[in-house]
Formats: C-alpha cells, sequence, structure tokens
C-alpha cells in the first residue's frame, strides 16, 4: 500500500534520510520508533510530501507522490496525517474542522459532511462536543477531532506523527484507543510513537530507526525480547528499564 | 485680559459640520481604497514571485519612508504636473496609498503569525494552496488584524487633516479659514479637536463591538 524506495533527503548538510527504503502492505500497523532526531518524523511527513524529498520514489495505493505529474491536492485526499500538536483549526468547531475539507475539497454537501462528520465524531466519543471549539477540548478530544478530520476524507492510509507526544499522560489512552480501533478495522498506518507498550500490542511490525537510516525491521515480540542489532539493544535499555 | 466668545462656534455651526463631514468623506473613501491596495500588497509582500515581492517591499519602504505632509504635497505638485487630480482627489490618493501601506505590512502579519501547523494541515486534507489560504489562513489573519486595523482607521481620520495643506476642504481647513476672519483661534482650535475626538471615539467604539461580536462566538 505504501512503499518507499532509496529515498534521501538533506536539510542543507545534514543528512536527513539516507537510503531509506520500506514497504507497508495493506491492513499492516507500522510503528517508526527511534531516538530524537533519527529521521522518524521527516521520513512519515514526506510520506505525504508535507517535507519534499531529494531523490528517491514514494507511492501510496499506487500513486507516486513526489512525481511531479501528480496532482498532489488529490493524492493527500488518500492520506490522512495527524499532527502531534493536532493543528485543529482554532476558529472552527469540532464538527466544522471535520466537515471543511470533505466540501471544500470533495464538493460534498454540507449535509452530507455533517452526517458523515457526526458519524465520525460520535464513534470517537465526541458526540456530546459537535460545536464546541478547540480551546474548549482538552489535549486527548482535540487529537480524536483530528482523527476524525483526517478520517473524514476517507483516506486508504493513516499516518500519525507522535500522536500522544503533546498529551498529558491520562490522555494517552483515549488516543491510542482510537488508534487501536483504525488498525481492528484494517486501516494501513504507519505510527511514529514513543509508547512501545502500544506498539507491541498493535503493530504488525517495527522499523526502527537512528542517524536518518532504518537500522532494524522485526516483528514486535521478536524486537522488543531480542533485537538483532546492538544499536536498537541500546536503545530499548535506555526506553525500557525505567 | 482675553475675552472669550464660544458664540464663534454656534454662529458658525454649519462651517463645522461641513468641514466635519468632508473630513469623514474623504477618510471613508481612502480607508475603502486603501483596503484592496493594502491586501494586494500584504500578500505581495509574501509572495514567492521575486518580481511582485520586490515591487510590493518597494512601495512599502517608499511610502512608510516619506512624511504624509510631503507625500501629499509631492502628489499635488509633482504628480499634479501630469494628472489633473486637484486637492480633492490629490488627497485621497495620497491618503490611500499612505494607509495602503500600513495595512499591507497589518495584512503580512497577520498571514505571517498563523502558526505554520495550520497551512500544513489544511494542505494535509488535500486543500490547494489557494483554498487553504482563503479557507484556513486569511479568516485567522483577519481576526488577528482586527485590533491594528481599527487604528489605522482612526489614525487616517487623524491625518486626514494634513490635506488642508493642498487646499482641500476639510474640518481643519474650514477652521483655518474661520479663524482668519474670526480671529477666535482658542475657541475654534478648541472646539475642532473636540470634534476630532468624537470622531475617532465613536469609530473607536463601533470597531471594537464589532470585533468583540466577531470573536465572542469563539470561545
Amino acid at each position: 500500500m505504501i512503499s518507499i524506495k532509496n529515498v534521501n533527503k538533506s536539510f542543507g548538510d545534514h543528512q536527513v534520510l539516507t537510503d531509506v527504503s520500506l514497504e507497508v502492505p495493506k491492513s499492516n500497523v507500522i510503528a517508526l520508533i527511534g531516538p530524537s532526531g533519527a529521521g522518524k518524523s521527516t521520513l512519515i511527513r514526506t510520506i505525504n510530501a508535507l517535507e519534499p524529498v531529494d531523490n528517491g520514489e514514494i507511492t501510496v495505493d499506487g500513486t507516486s507522490i513526489h512525481d511531479k505529474k501528480t496532482d498532489i491536492n488529490v493524492a493527500r485526499t488518500n492520506i490522512g496525517f495527524v499532527f502531534q500538536s493536532f493543528n485543529l483549526f482554532p476558529f472552527l468547531t469540532a464538527l466544522e474542522n471535520v466537515t471543511m475539507a470533505p466540501m471544500k475539497v470533495k464538493g460534498l454537501s454540507k449535509e452530507a459532511a455533517e452526517k458523515r462528520g457526526k458519524e465520525l465524531l460520535s464513534s470517537l466519543g465526541l458526540e456530546d462536543k459537535f460545536d464546541a471549539y478547540p480551546n474548549r477540548l482538552s489535549g486527548g478530544q482535540q487529537q480524536r477531532v483530528a482523527i476524525a478530520r483526517a478520517l473524514a476524507m476517507d483516506p486508504t492510509v493513516m499516518l500519525f506523527d507522535e500522536p500522544t507526544s503533546a498529551l498529558d499522560p491520562e490522555m494517552v489512552t483515549e488516543v491510542l484507543d482510537a488508534i487501536r480501533k483504525l488498525a481492528k478495522d484494517g486501516m494501513t498506518m504507519v505510527v511514529v510513537t514513543h509508547e512501545m507498550g502500544f506498539a507491541k500490542e498493535i503493530c504488525d511490525e517495527i522499523v526502527f530507526m537512528a542517524e536518518g537510516k532504518i537500522v532494524e525491521r522485526a516483528a514486535p515480540s521478536k524486537f522488543f525480547t531480542n533485537p538483532d542489532t546492538q544499536r536498537a539493544q541500546d536503545f530499548l535499555s535506555k526506553v525500557l528499564n525505567h | 485680559m482675553y475675552q472669550y466668545d464660544w458664540s464663534v462656534i454656534s454662529r458658525n455651526m454649519d462651517v463645522f459640520i461641513d468641514g466635519a463631514l468632508k473630513t469623514l468623506e474623504i477618510s471613508a473613501i481612502s480607508i475603502l481604497l486603501a483596503i484592496p491596495i493594502g491586501i494586494l500588497f500584504g500578500l505581495g509582500r509574501i509572495s514567492k514571485n521575486k518580481i511582485i515581492f520586490i515591487i510590493s517591499s518597494t512601495y512599502i519602504e517608499i511610502i512608510r519612508g516619506v512624511p504624509l505632509l510631503v507625500l501629499l504635497m509631492w502628489i499635488f505638485y509633482v504628480l499634479g504636473q501630469f494628472f489633473s487630480l486637484g486637492s480633492y482627489w490629490g488627497s485621497i490618493v495620497g491618503l490611500a496609498l499612505f494607509a495602503g501601506a500600513f495595512i499591507a505590512e497589518i495584512v503580512r502579519s497577520g498571514i505571517q503569525g498563523v502558526p505554520k501547523g495550520q497551512m500544513e494541515a489544511a494542505r494535509s486534507l488535500g486543500m490547494s494552496h489557494t483554498k487553504a489560504m482563503t479557507h484556513i489562513i486569511l479568516p485567522q489573519a483577519f481576526r488577528r488584524v482586527l485590533p491594528p486595523l481599527a487604528s489605522q482607521f482612526i489614525m487616517l481620520i487623524k491625518d486626514s487633516s494634513l490635506v488642508s495643506v493642498i487646499a482641500a476642504t476639510d474640518l481643519t481647513l474650514n477652521a483655518k479659514n474661520l479663524v482668519a476672519t474670526s480671529f477666535r483661534s482658542i475657541e475654534v482650535w478648541t472646539f475642532v479637536a473636540l470634534v476630532y475626538f468624537i470622531m475617532t471615539f465613536s469609530l473607536s467604539l463601533i470597531l471594537r463591538y464589532f470585533e468583540k461580536r466577531l470573536l465572542k462566538s469563539e470561545t
């Protein structure tokens, strides 16, 4: 579903991604983990071209994302993206946040967009927050609205860039539950996360990155108990033993 | 000892009212022209197109660097050589160009003040740059610029008093003429100051009301 081939990217002299290749089969959930500065966020942002690449190819559902001939706006409707800092539109209610893009991009009628928006918000436990503005919502609620907003475009893949890193600890669960539910429904997902327990539980594969490279890929059961590389062992000993 | 004679005010009320109405008229037309100028050049100032950027920046820097009084003189005497603008339209063009440059900077800072994540979120949902600007960025920029824009409107009413130097009829010119015939400078200028204050303060209250009404719904 997502195919990344030999992607390189640098910011000035600093090479942030070095020859990265990765396949994500349909309905798989991949966790991108690794130390900060490893290039995880940059990589996930190249998948919907929020970040350009220097070379290499990325295709999502058969569409070459960085090809000049691709209409990126159409391609992006197929790729949901959830940000660490939510990035809800503060001047719109929760429901308006969710209905804006379906109406303005897909040309849905207001009625159709609101019907779908209400379904999505309700399915994420926000049935009493339709008319609330983002500044009246908790971080966990805001992130769930952001997930509903992305889902409203009916994407075939979902990308999460540290979706729980900006949340208070007691709100992490509600957001992870939402992602867990999507996984159960067979959504193809890439999640940059520091929640190791979560990665272990729902992900089909762990992709471990360091210094702009993919260092190790393994099934969670193997990765968390017996990783092959020294780099991964060092990382795990730091994050798991506290 | 100076003998106050405030009757000069009541006896010449029509002169003050005419002048005040002219001041409001010139200010209103100037603002209406300055807003599109400001939006256009404000967008130009953040344009990726080099030529548009340079044109916008040059306009803004020149206007900001020249005193309004000199600008009005220049338009009237220099531009007046080529176009017969007259003092009325000369004043309006001068004020609109002047306020336009400041509004452009307000618009630019308003747009740039919207967090970068807003554009990214809009684009990630498949909106084009133009759609994201129209539906997501500009509505937020507009809310941010309301207070500085309101000050700019008020400044324009006050600045419009300078058009009297190129003989455009307004409150200040009428007052000058009245002082020249009545010699009642203390009474006249005190009253003129009061009239300017009433005009600007009323506008301030009106704009504050609209601002509150617009922002109320979101908190």
